[in-house]
């Protein structure tokens, strides 16, 4: 074996590059593979169902991206998932498995209304909303810093820590909301439903509406003479829709993590203990001390999504299950797709954002409820995590070609 | 409150946290199957919705409670099967899968409600046991004894059941032998001709069919109804509870008696109007289970191969 590459040493170099640039195209092509798989699945089950699946399909895409409001709709859909994505991709470097981004994000929501209702008229607006998130963030880090913990030290299993923190954080949402945190008018009117007084106005983040507004663009897409894709883009920027600026914050927030997780020695070791703690520790690495950072860090970016659920969008706390809106689960699927990148989150929370809205609008136009959605959410994280042994087996046998070549030299 | 009160009260409370134990029983006895031998199977609660709602729809158009639960028993086992084929063939990450399979059956189970039956209907599942004599006398009537453990349905009496026959299963046969070998050292059993992909397969599957019948329980016996999302984390419990049982059937046992007991209790809170917040009542069983998972002399027992796939060759 040693002998023949020997002689030969050139083309073999080039054939062996070759097919590592093949490998990453695959690699990176495996979610989208992963996605069309759940789609064929969820095509059967809409014949089943005995809907033309092209006409569902057709309705879901188009209604999620092909029109201002829709549009605004799915990157209004895509910043929770962003940012709680963000808080997944660190945890899962880290390999840990924090499925509570859920509850991190509902507690991290309820401290951020708390603060807001209780500044919103004494201080300046964005002093407030600077308050309200750091206030997200710390509750969620919290609320992700005790499974955390317990893993490192008690060796308790995150997964099944995290999932009951959730049911937790729901619980703590319900009694808050049902008792100090009730709306005031809700108890005049006796009604009681659980939620909370809406915030000052002040505390709004700026829409892009506003933004454009104040930026001297006030008129409409008609009334300016554009029509077509100029029209709605125009439309989507300058018009009265629910896009706010969380969005950039959240894409801000991914190039951060990015640097973070690696240009800084903090990032580094997150990542170093995830691939092989042992080795870690022999590096002096604490991989306790950095089982509970990740996890913090994690619990910190859902409840920061929390908090610019709150100020960003929904302007009062109310149900803890109808804001967090499963969030939690759909990030995890949002960063699967985009390969636990920080970067590769943006376009992938912008098409996990677009499933979410295409399957409202899918059951308006063929009367498919919207759970469809959760059912091929699910198909995609069981795809995308079974497709990964493909990558797995190719890097295998690259190792193996390259101590093969080794062992000939 | 006089002492007969108190004395009904408890009697109501043993009652409920007996019947309640019925589908975290059938769910973490089948879970103990799959971890033992070395697969964590995260996706139960999914099934076990698979199972409530399939159970459901073949009792709501036949009225055969039999029929009911085979449909969800073999509903349950075919998304075992699919867990088993993720988690050993493609050797996916256990635990994201599993989330995976959760989010599926709660979507599905959703989706095919709606499309189907669409509204809160009833049906009449397992009847409750009262063991009535020709005269009219009930032994389900019998003072505390028979209050207590008298007048369930068949399938509450099944998950106690499957308690000393998993026990048996997993200590005294071959099968269970097997089946701890894989999952403690599963190169050593592959050594000795034992296919360890074969073990955790039907494992697997049996854990799926069990979380079907969990599913059952509830939809065609404990409430005779179907909801969206119905078993509310009960799945993600039974999971916990093989953890806190450590790994064993009557550990089990032990732990969903006492997180039924915990959920009788709250709900006693709430018939009585005692002056706990019904929220923190609800609450109660959570902060159990973590507190349960964090008692630092179980993780010994754990399987050594938990959650790590096999693969010939590897030292």
């Amino acid at each position: 074996m040693g002998v023949s590459t020997a002689n030969h040493p050139a083309p073999r170099a080039k054939r062996a590059s070759q097919r590592i640039q093949l490998d990453r195209l695959i690699d990176l092509l495996l979610p989208l593979i992963a996605v069309l798989g759940a789609l064929v699945i969820g095509a059967f089950i809409l014949l089943l169902l005995d809907v033309n699946p092209f006409e569902a399909y057709r309705a879901m895409f188009w209604g999620a991206f092909a029109n201002k409001n829709g549009l605004a709709d799915t990157l209004v859909k895509a910043t929770p998932l962003m940012l709680v994505g963000l808080g997944i991709v660190i945890a899962f470097r880290a390999n840990v498995i924090n499925i509570g981004a859920e509850g991190q994000l509902i507690v991290g929501a309820l401290l951020a209304t708390f603060l807001g209702l209780q500044f919103g008229g004494s201080l300046p607006g964005w002093v407030v909303i600077v308050l309200a998130v750091l206030g997200g963030i710390f509750m969620g880090g919290i609320w992700g810093a005790i499974p955390g913990y317990l893993k490192a030290r008690l060796g308790v299993n995150e997964i099944l820590s995290t999932i009951m923190m959730n049911q937790i954080a729901i619980q703590v949402g319900y009694y808050l909301l049902r008792g100090p945190m009730i709306d005031p008018a809700e108890l005049e009117a006796g009604t009681n439903i659980p939620h909370s007084a809406r915030l000052e106005r002040v505390v709004d983040l700026p829409r892009f509406t506003d933004i454009a507004k104040s930026l001297g663009f006030t008129g409409t897409a008609k009334n300016l003479g554009l029509d077509g894709i100029q029209a709605e883009i125009y439309g989507l920027l300058a018009e009265p829709t629910r896009l706010h600026t969380g969005l950039i914050f959240a894409i801000i927030m991914a190039v951060l993590v990015y640097i973070f997780l690696w240009r800084t020695t903090i990032g580094y070791r997150i990542r170093a203990v995830g691939l092989n703690p042992h080795a870690s520790r022999y590096a002096g690495i604490s991989v306790k001390s950095y089982v509970v950072l990740s996890m913090a860090l994690s619990g910190a970016f859902a409840g920061l999504a929390g908090a610019i659920e709150i100020v960003g969008l929904h302007h009062r706390m109310f149900e803890p299950t109808a804001v967090s809106a499963g969030y939690g689960f759909s990030g995890i699927v949002a960063a699967l797709f985009g390969k636990l990148h920080p970067l590769g989150l943006i376009p992938s929370s912008i098409l996990f954002g677009g499933l979410l809205v295409g399957g409202d609008k899918m059951q308006r136009a063929v009367q498919v409820p919207q759970v469809f959605v959760t059912m091929l959410l699910g198909l995609v994280v069981i795809f995308v995590v079974s497709s990964e042994i493909w990558s797995r087996r190719r890097a295998n046998r690259r190792v193996s070609v390259d101590t093969d070549e080794e062992a000939g030299e | 409150m006089n002492e007969l009160g108190f004395v009904a009260i408890l009697v109501g409370i043993a009652h409920s946290a007996l019947r309640l134990a019925t589908p975290y029983l059938y769910a973490a006895i089948g879970e103990t199957f799959g971890q033992r031998s070395g697969v964590l199977n995260l996706g139960v609660e999914g099934m076990m919705l698979m199972g409530a709602f399939s159970g459901f729809y073949a009792v709501f158009v036949t009225g055969n409670p039999w029929l009911g639960l085979l449909v969800a028993a073999l509903v349950g086992a075919l998304m075992g099967l699919a867990m088993a084929f993720v988690s050993v063939t493609l050797q996916a990450e256990q635990g994201i899968s599993g989330i995976g399979f959760f989010m599926f059956g709660l979507g599905a189970s959703s989706l095919l409600f709606k499309t189907t039956i669409g509204s809160v209907e009833g049906v009449e599942g397992f009847a409750e046991l009262h063991f009535c004599l020709p005269g009219g006398f009930c032994l389900s009537d019998i003072p505390v004894l028979g209050e207590i453990f008298l007048g369930h349905s068949l399938l509450v009496y099944g998950a106690y059941l499957m308690v000393p026959v998993a026990w048996y299963v997993l200590n005294r046969t071959t099968w269970g032998l097997n089946i701890r070998a894989v999952g403690q050292n599963p190169q050593a059993a592959d050594t000795l001709g034992v296919s360890v992909a074969r073990v955790r397969y039907l494992t697997v599957t049996f854990g799926g069919l069990m979380a079907g019948i969990a599913g059952a329980s509830l939809s065609i016996s404990l409430l005779n109804i179907f909801q969206e999302g119905m078993t509310n984390g009960i799945g993600f419990i039974a999971v916990a509870l093989v953890y806190f049982g450590s790994w064993t059937p009557v550990g089990v046992l032990l732990g969903a008696l006492l997180f039924s007991a915990v959920n009788a209790l709250q709900l006693w809170v709430q018939v009585l109007g005692l002056n706990i917040p019904s929220d923190v009542a609800v609450m109660l069983p959570y902060l159990l289970t973590i507190l349960a998972l964090a008692f630092p002399f179980k993780r010994a027992l754990q399987p050594a191969a938990l959650t790590k796939p096999f693969e010939r060759g590897e030292n």
